[in-house]
Parts: structure tokens; sequence; C-alpha cells
């Protein structure tokens, strides 16, 4: 799969990940290069194979639905960037 | 002046001279921080932390005089920077970490000090235990302490990769700047970095240590281990970091065995799988050799080697290279410049976002977040991601086949010996490539441990690699122990602290 400079751009968006226009090109030829390679994966029959998420075999374990945790207020802010009133501070959102 | 005597020592040998009052625990410690100091042109550690190291060996010997030591009292390992540990500098060797200090300590970490290990420091590794060559740290490359003896330098005497990711840890422990460390493993990142600096690297089963507290890079892949010395070593420590977690459901609930009763030295009549798939184009005569070798070596202990299939060895690296790029996308997702590490301001907040992950991600870390992305996306999800995932299922099948026929796999741990910083950079895939005998372990999540064997014609340390059933750690450390005495590998590297006494 050969990727276009707009579909880096376009995954990159959606990874939250600014790129400047010169990083693009190159980029699109490193993914194309990798995808590529990925691709004989094609070769392999998986028809009927169910697909693994997880090597657990037994599934995730229930446990009671209860309050485990929190009152750590301080705690989940200490290595914020920016805090203000108990609060994480981000840009303005809405105008 | 500390006494450089004491780094010689094995852990079980430390461990049993502590109990024999032999030498305190602070004598040990001084020791290994002073050779910490003495290591540092090979920037295996991060994070040094020599005065909480001393208040830890204290504590030990208090211990040891009240006649109540620990099963690691006064062991001084270094923990790979990706295990958060309280209120000590964590940054996975990422910029996107700056000045991250945890509120809590990893469950594998606190199992340790609750074992009466002291913590020297936080070891170098590639950015988010993304690398298999310690380049991609945000902090620089670590160094192998071997070097090809001049002899066979050919003109070339630039230094080595340790490998990677957990290359801090493997230089460390084979520096003789730690008795031990913590690794983690999702392609390879704790045997072949142990490969390359000739120690003992040992994946344990998927489940069998919990992975709370330890920054995520790939779940489903991501196993927490031990490198260290002596094969031995392995087997005492594993049994401290291991055992069931609540917080990580995928956490085995299941009793811990004392895996050092299981070196037995008795292997006879077990059957040693040897995978055709495994002799893959281009791979050094002498790795071959070394194999053949292995092979030997468990026959003549009484082991009966079988020749097996596992077909679909060829695509485990690009099954790999999309599910564990694809769950680290989404697991990075967190570093968004709001609630820890870097902020790079912007007007708006996806601006926050996209600057700060700009300026945060290295070269690596971007790439396979971008390759991550896309494989999750809309209209090539089904063609890579779950087609990965199918392919995984057939991968781990292999392994359930080969394990009806044999109790354990022997085969090399990684297709080279250590290359030079800055060799391999310039194609991603030349650099997967490294990965292509230890990713399908992690696939399966079947446990594999890496114990040196041999030199190469250039005089660098070369492994054999011993994969065991599910939960059956026991087999492999007893196999891998007589590989061990059969290979006498004494060797040490160009460069260790206290001079190699």
């Amino acid at each position: 799969m050969a990727l276009d400079k707009a579909t880096v751009a376009h995954i990159a968006a959606l990874a939250r990940i600014r790129l400047s226009e010169a990083e693009l090109d190159p980029l699109a030829d490193e993914l194309s290069h990798i995808l590529t390679w990925m691709e004989q994966l094609n070769e392999v029959d998986t028809s009927g194979v169910a697909p693994m998420a997880s090597v657990m075999a037994a599934g995730l374990p229930m446990r009671e639905d209860e309050v485990t945790d929190g009152g750590c207020r301080g705690e989940t802010l200490a290595n914020a960037p920016r805090t203000a009133h108990g609060f994480f501070v981000v840009p303005k959102v809405i105008e | 002046m500390s006494d450089p005597s004491l780094l010689a020592l094995t852990l079980a040998e430390a461990r049993d001279g502590l109990a024999a009052k032999s030498f305190s625990a602070r004598e040990l410690t001084a020791a290994y921080n002073d050779a910490v100091s003495e290591i540092e042109p090979l920037n295996a550690y991060i994070t040094p932390t020599p005065e909480r190291a001393l208040a830890m060996a204290d504590a030990t010997d208090r211990r040891l005089a009240g006649g109540e030591a620990l099963p690691l009292d006064g062991i001084p390992i270094a923990v790979k920077d990706l295990y958060c540990t309280k209120g000590v500098l964590t940054t996975a060797a990422s910029h996107i970490l700056d000045g991250f200090h945890p509120t809590y300590e990893s469950t594998v970490t606190d199992r340790l000090w609750q074992s009466g290990a002291v913590m020297l420091g936080k070891a170098n590794l590639d950015e988010f235990a993304m690398g298999s060559s310690n380049t991609t740290s945000w902090y620089g490359p670590v160094e192998n302490p071997w070097r090809r003896p001049p002899e066979r330098q050919m003109g070339d005497n630039r230094p080595l990769v340790p490998g990677g990711s957990s290359g801090g840890s493997a230089a460390a422990v084979a520096a003789r700047g730690a008795l031990a460390a913590t690794g983690t493993d999702t392609g390879g990142s704790i045997r072949q970095p142990a490969s390359f600096c000739g120690i003992v690297g040992l994946k344990p089963t998927y489940g069998r240590c919990s992975r709370w507290g330890v920054v995520a890079y790939a779940s489903s892949l991501d196993h927490p281990g031990p490198l260290t010395r002596k094969v031995r070593d392995a087997a005492i420590i594993l049994r401290a970091m291991s055992g069931h977690d609540p917080k990580d459901s995928t956490s085995a609930p299941l009793p811990v065995p004392d895996f050092e009763a299981a070196l037995t030295g008795d292997i006879r009549g077990l059957r040693i799988g040897i995978p055709k798939e495994y002799r893959v184009d281009g791979m050094p005569a002498e790795i071959e050799e070394l194999w053949r070798q292995g092979v030997e070596w468990l026959r003549a202990a009484g082991a009966e080697p079988v020749e097996i299939s596992l077909p679909m060895t060829k695509y485990a690296l690009p099954a790999y290279y999309i599910i564990a790029p694809a769950e680290a996308s989404s697991n990075l997702a967190r570093y968004d410049g709001v609630r820890f590490g870097l902020r790079v301001e912007g007007d708006s907040l996806d601006d926050l976002y996209e600057l700060t992950r700009a300026a945060g991600f290295g070269a690596e870390v971007r790439r396979r977040v971008l390759i991550g992305t896309y494989v999750l996306s809309a209209g090539y999800y089904d063609a890579y991601y779950l087609k990965a995932q199918r392919v995984r299922t057939l991968i781990a099948r292999d392994f359930v086949t080969a394990f009806e026929k044999v109790d354990c796999i022997l085969t090399p741990t990684a297709p080279s010996a250590a290359f030079a910083i800055g060799e391999k950079t310039e194609d991603p895939i030349a650099m997967y490539l490294n990965d292509v005998f230890t990713v399908p372990a992690n696939l399966a999540g079947v446990p594999a441990l890496a114990v040196p064997v041999g030199l190469s014609n250039d005089g660098l340390p070369l492994g054999l690699q011993i994969i065991g059933r599910a939960f059956d750690e026991e087999t492999v450390l007893r196999v891998s122990e007589v590989l061990e005495s059969a290979a006498q590998f004494r060797c040490l590297p160009s460069f260790v602290a206290g001079g190699g006494r």
C-alpha cells in the first residue's frame, strides 16, 4: 500500500501529532515501505480463524462493583503541568 | 573506598554471603554505588539513586542483625525506567514524560522492595521500549560494555549497541553496575539485549508478573521480567517479581513456584524441539553452529532432540509490527500535555495536544503511533489489524501443537551479535528483523529465556533461547541451567566496573 501525503496528514491529525509540510513526503515513503512489508500476511489463509486479542484463555475476571479507590485529588494533580482550583487547566474550548 | 571484589559475586552468592555475614548489605551496596558511577560512560542509568540505595541497605542490615532476612535482602538492582517508582523520576526515556514523579509504585518493584531488594537507580531504555538497540532514548544511546577485541576490529572500533529496549538494564548487569535488573519484553526487549551483552534474560509467561504501574507499550504483549548474570539468579528474582495482582486484570491467579528448586540439573528424557523454520536466510554460520552445539549439549545431558515445525514463524514479525503499534497508538493517547509531563502551549486544545505530542515523541515512537493509527482507522482495520490478530491465533496454535510433542524448544536468541551504534538506523525494517526469533513467544505468551553460550568470530557474545509451555518457567529454567553449565561461558566484557577482579 502506497500512502500519499494527504493520507499521512490525515493519520497525523487522528493521532494528534503536528507534522510540518516538509515531513509529509519522507514519512509517506517510510510508512508505505513498512506497510508493504506487512502485506506478506496476505499469503496466509485465515478464513475461519478467530482473531486473538489476548492470550488469556479464561477471559477477564469479574469483581464486585464497589469503590476501590478515590479521594486522591492531590496525587492525581501532582504531575499536571498546569492546575487551578483543584482542576487540570486546558485552553478555552467553549466560546 | 568500597570493595570491588564484591562485584564479582552472583546474586545467589551475594545472598548467601549476606546471610553468612561475610559482608554487610551496606558494604555490598556501597560497592555497587561506586560501580554505577564508574560505568557512567555507558549511559546505562538515567537516574541513579545512591542515597536511597544506602538507606535500603541499612534496613537490610537491621533485619539481618535481627535474624529475619527476606528472600532478596540487600540485593542491589537496577530498575528499567519504564517501571513507576514512587517519588523517583520515571521517564520511559521519553521527552514527553519530563519531570514525571509517580505517586504510586509498580506492583513488581513494590514486591522487590518488600523482598528486601535495594534500588540502585533507573536504567536507560529505548523510548517507550520501542527499539532493538537502545538508540531511541531521549537521554542518549546506551553503549555495550563489550567491544570487539583490537585484533578483530578491522579498523572499526565503533562502540556497540547493548540491544533494546532493556539496553540500560543489560549493560548495567553485564558491566557489574547492578547485580540484576528488571526489564520488559514486548517483542524481545529482555532477551535480545541479554544476548548482546552476554547475560541471562527471562521473559516469563504472560500474566506471571503484573503489568500494573509499568508504562504501557502494547498491553497484550508487554511482559515484565528479570535480567541477571546467571540462570539461578533469574530463578531467585523471578519468584519475588511474580504473583497474582488484582490491579492487573490479565495477571494470572496462580501460585508462584519455588523456581530455584526446579534447577535440579536433571533433564534426562525431556524432549527438546528444534524448529526447522528458525534457520533463516542470511543467518551467520557461527550462530547455526552454536545452535547445533546447543543441541549436542542437551543430548549429552540425556534430553532427546526432536525436529519440529512452527510453520507460521515467518509471519510473526509483520503480525507483531501491526499489533504492537496498534496497541501503542491507543496506549500513548494519554500523553496529552494536560495530566503529566511535557506541555507545549497552543491556542486551542487540539493545538496543545498536537504541539505537545510533536515535541515530546521521538522519530520511532511517532512512526509506530502513526502506523498504529493507520491500521486501526476506518477502512483498514480488517485488512491489517484483524488480519494480524488472526495470524496471531495461528502462531499461538503452532506452539500448542509443538508442545504436544516436546517439553521445550531450543532456538538462537538473535540473528546476529551486537552491531555498532548508528548501524541499521536508516531502514526501520532492518532494525525490526532483530526480533525475528523472539517475537513469536510474545505473540503466544509463552515463557522464554536467553542464555549466553559463546562468542562470535568477532569476539562478541551470542545466546541461545529456550521456549517453554505457558506457566512452565520451571522446565525453561532447568534446561537453561544445563545449557549454561555445558557452555561454561565465563567471558567478561572489555569494560567492567571494579576492573573485573
